[in-house]
């Protein structure tokens, strides 16, 4: 064994000699950090970048197999699916890959944020990993237009359908994404030049411009209440604490690291065992319009917040809004640079990091259930509670096949089931008079479509007098206080009749 | 860290020991060497940048391709079938082989539209991308509206916005008849960038929706009309 160790070294010793990185890179591990910083808060950046190894030794696999050609991109994705061995995992396991590096990048970009890391000499920092989530969220976006079905095929139409409202050059703007006149061939191969080459090389270059930057200025410190960042004094202190408290990277700290690491990969690995590839869904065949798009997890919120925008913001508020959140990200470091760190010291990082996520939270989980789209085929699937018309004379039983005729339960639920855009019209009657209902049909309003077209004078009083069913025994039907007082105020009202 | 041991690369790059003392020509001769060598590097770089501009040009121009081309360039007239395919008063999905594509484009050269008989020769073609985002309408005959999955908006069988969240009614393309057969021009996806908006109705229960057709229509109830306004071509 002596033997072994010693020809070992020797074929270690000839190459460094030749190549000398061996030593600058031991050197680097086992630089001294703050013992404070050994914690498993330290970890996701890591982890972070554990993952996008992990994607792109699956993305070069795929890239074995993959197909970059609109007419056959989607049957490569089968044929991985079910043709190639394993390639379902493969494909599962650059979906999940990509979810969870999101969400890690996330989280650590959350941790760096309330622990102060941005600050003084760090800001460079920050900036780099800013653009790096940006990047992040383009291979992401990409990434889901590789899988080129119909959600792929309609997401790219939103994605053309924003550029175009950009004022003067947004036809142009389309032409260059699209890369032709429609979403076609040309288009595919442009996101697939994006997602394998364009932003996968930018996106490895500063990842090692981040952590270049984070050997040479020294992990982040724990924050410490009242411990306030001075650009005069922050190097000298840094130094001392590191002196004073110092352990080796490699293996002192590095160990909470390679666990989670490990941890998150194995969850990976889980989730794509478990919950097998993403799609692809429908083929990405425009005539097949029996489809509701909806993008993929990372970008469910903004899906979200575009169907709740009021229409004369949405423009102005999806060009404004990037540049107002992306310029904040990268201008906090070079306005806020120095003092206190902690978070108990800075309530309004705290509260913003809690606000965002909660805001995104929502978002997201509304994109998930889409209540504002109407449920396309509610008005064939879902059939009118029977206790809705047990009791009910021909011609409101007439109103309810008219309620399932003209689509209403495509928007307004019955009986739970049915579209959520429009209010549950279960007790409608409670809250609406008859001749309430027949305007808010006919006319239409607060978006609802008007009806006046659809229906003919006597479906309307079908339906409506349905709709006048609709409460429970014991709550009372909605009233018009007006004719009550038309109907009982004659004797009074007879003196000023003349008026 | 380690204490620096001797390396064997600082013997293979020779001893770097500085210049003899003394031989002032030299020092002079190399002075006037390196500045002759800096301004060529100088002029070195100059004409790297020359070069480079004009590398620049036809790269700046194959990107930008794509983003030069007028609308009108790709726009050209694509049968939809026989006139008698659409009954009258239905509207029906009509699907066309776009007019540019590439051998690879496969299925997505396809594009469906809504193809809306109004009555006789009268016609209405609409994309099928939502003024929203471009996701699909699809038409509910019964209710006589188009309704979109993404974001629900809604339109009047006329195209005219009905509710949700588009700013404007659905886009139209431009169409005539040509012997028996429909056809409309078409080529690019259509998008709020290229189409100019549909003139909003005060009465939209009327269904009189647009008044600015692409081809200039007017539908069934206000074709009896005299044009709107001036300027509007009749």
């Amino acid at each position: 064994m002596p033997g072994m160790k010693q020809a070992g070294l020797r074929i270690y010793r000839w190459f460094e000699d030749r190549l000398g990185l061996g030593k600058p890179i031991i050197d680097a591990a086992e630089h001294d950090v703050p013992a404070s910083t050994a914690s498993w808060w330290y970890v996701f950046g890591s982890a972070a970048t554990v993952l996008l190894v992990l994607q792109v030794v699956t993305g070069v696999l795929l890239g074995l197999v993959y197909s970059p050609s609109a007419g056959q991109a989607w049957a490569s994705l089968e044929f991985l699916d079910h043709s190639v061995r394993l390639g379902w995992f493969l494909r599962a396991l650059h979906g999940w890959g990509s979810d969870f590096m999101i969400a890690i990048v996330l989280i650590h970009l959350a941790q760096v944020f309330l622990f102060g890391a941005y600050k003084f000499p760090r800001e460079l920092t920050w900036i780099v990993g800013v653009f790096l989530l940006l990047l992040t969220l383009g291979m992401a976006f990409t990434g889901q237009v590789l899988r080129f079905d119909q959600d792929a095929y309609w997401g790219l139409g939103i994605g053309a359908s924003i550029l175009s409202r950009v004022p003067w050059i947004g036809g142009s703007l389309v032409n260059l994404m699209l890369g032709g006149p429609i979403i076609a061939g040309p288009t595919l191969t442009r996101f697939f030049a994006l997602h394998v080459f364009i932003i996968p090389g930018v996106l490895l270059a500063l990842v090692g411009l981040h952590l270049w930057m984070v050997l040479r200025l020294g992990i982040n410190e724990w924050p410490m209440p009242g411990r306030i960042v001075s650009k005069t004094t922050y190097a000298r202190d840094y130094q001392k604490l590191t002196k004073d408290t110092g352990i080796a990277f490699v293996p002192d700290a590095a160990w909470k690291d390679a666990i989670f690491a490990a941890a998150i990969l194995l969850a990976v690995m889980a989730c794509a065992l478990y919950f097998g590839p993403f799609g692809p869904t429908g083929q990405p065949d425009p005539t097949i319009i029996r489809t509701a798009p909806k993008p993929d997890f990372a970008f469910l919120w903004i899906f979200a917040v575009l169907a709740y925008l009021p229409p004369s913001l949405e423009t102005p508020v999806l060009f404004i809004a990037p540049v107002l959140i992306v310029g904040a990200m990268l201008l906090l470091p070079l306005l806020s640079s120095q003092g206190e760190k902690h978070w108990s010291r800075r309530p309004v990082a705290v509260l913003m990091v809690a606000v965002i996520a909660v805001t995104l939270g929502i978002f997201t989980h509304l994109g998930t259930y889409t209540p504002w789209s109407p449920i396309m085929d509610a008005w064939t699937s879902d059939p009118i509670p029977t206790a809705y018309l047990e009791d009910r004379t021909p011609l409101e039983r007439q109103g309810a096949l008219l309620l399932q005729d003209k689509q209403c339960r495509n928007c307004h639920s019955v009986g739970g089931k049915g579209g959520l855009r429009g209010p549950a019209l279960d007790g409608i009657a409670t809250r609406m008079t008859e001749d309430q209902i027949i305007r808010q049909v006919l006319q239409g309003g607060g978006n609802m479509p008007a009806y006046g077209n659809a229906l003919s004078p006597s479906e309307t009083t079908a339906l409506v007098r349905f709709l006048t069913t609709l409460r429970s025994e014991n709550q009372p039907a909605a009233i018009d206080a007006s004719r009550k007082m038309v109907t009982t105020e004659p004797p009074n009202a007879a003196p000023t009749g003349t008026h | 860290m380690n204490p620096n041991e001797p390396n064997p690369q600082q013997i293979l790059q020779g001893d770097q020991s500085p210049e003899q003392p003394g031989e002032n020509e030299l020092i002079h001769a190399k002075q006037a060497a390196h500045s002759r060598r800096a301004f060529l590097f100088k002029l070195s770089l100059l004409a790297n940048g020359a070069v480079g501009a004009v590398l620049a040009v036809p790269i700046v121009g194959y990107l930008l391709g794509p983003a030069l081309k007028k609308k009108s360039f790709n726009d050209s007239w694509v049968g939809l079938g026989p006139v008698s395919g659409f009954p009258e008063g239905e509207t029906r999905l009509a699907t066309f082989r776009n007019p540019v594509t590439t051998p690879w484009d496969g299925q997505t050269g396809d594009v469906p539209c809504w193809v809306r008989r109004i009555s006789g020769t009268t016609f209405q073609v609409f994309a099928i991308n939502c003024a929203h985002l471009g996701c699909p309408v699809r038409w509910f005959s019964e209710s006589k509206l188009f309704l979109c999955p993404c974001h629900g908006g809604a339109y009047y069988e006329d195209g005219s916005r009905a509710s949700g969240p588009p700013e404007r009614g659905l886009f139209e393309y431009e169409h005539r008849i040509v012997g028996d057969s429909l056809e409309i021009s078409a080529g690019k996806m259509p998008t709020p960038a290229d189409q100019a908006s549909n003139v909003q109705t005060l009465t939209q229960i009327a269904g009189a929706g647009t008044a600015n057709g692409a081809a200039g229509l007017l539908n069934q109830k206000s074709q009896n009309l005299k044009p709107r306004c001036g300027s509007c071509q009749g």
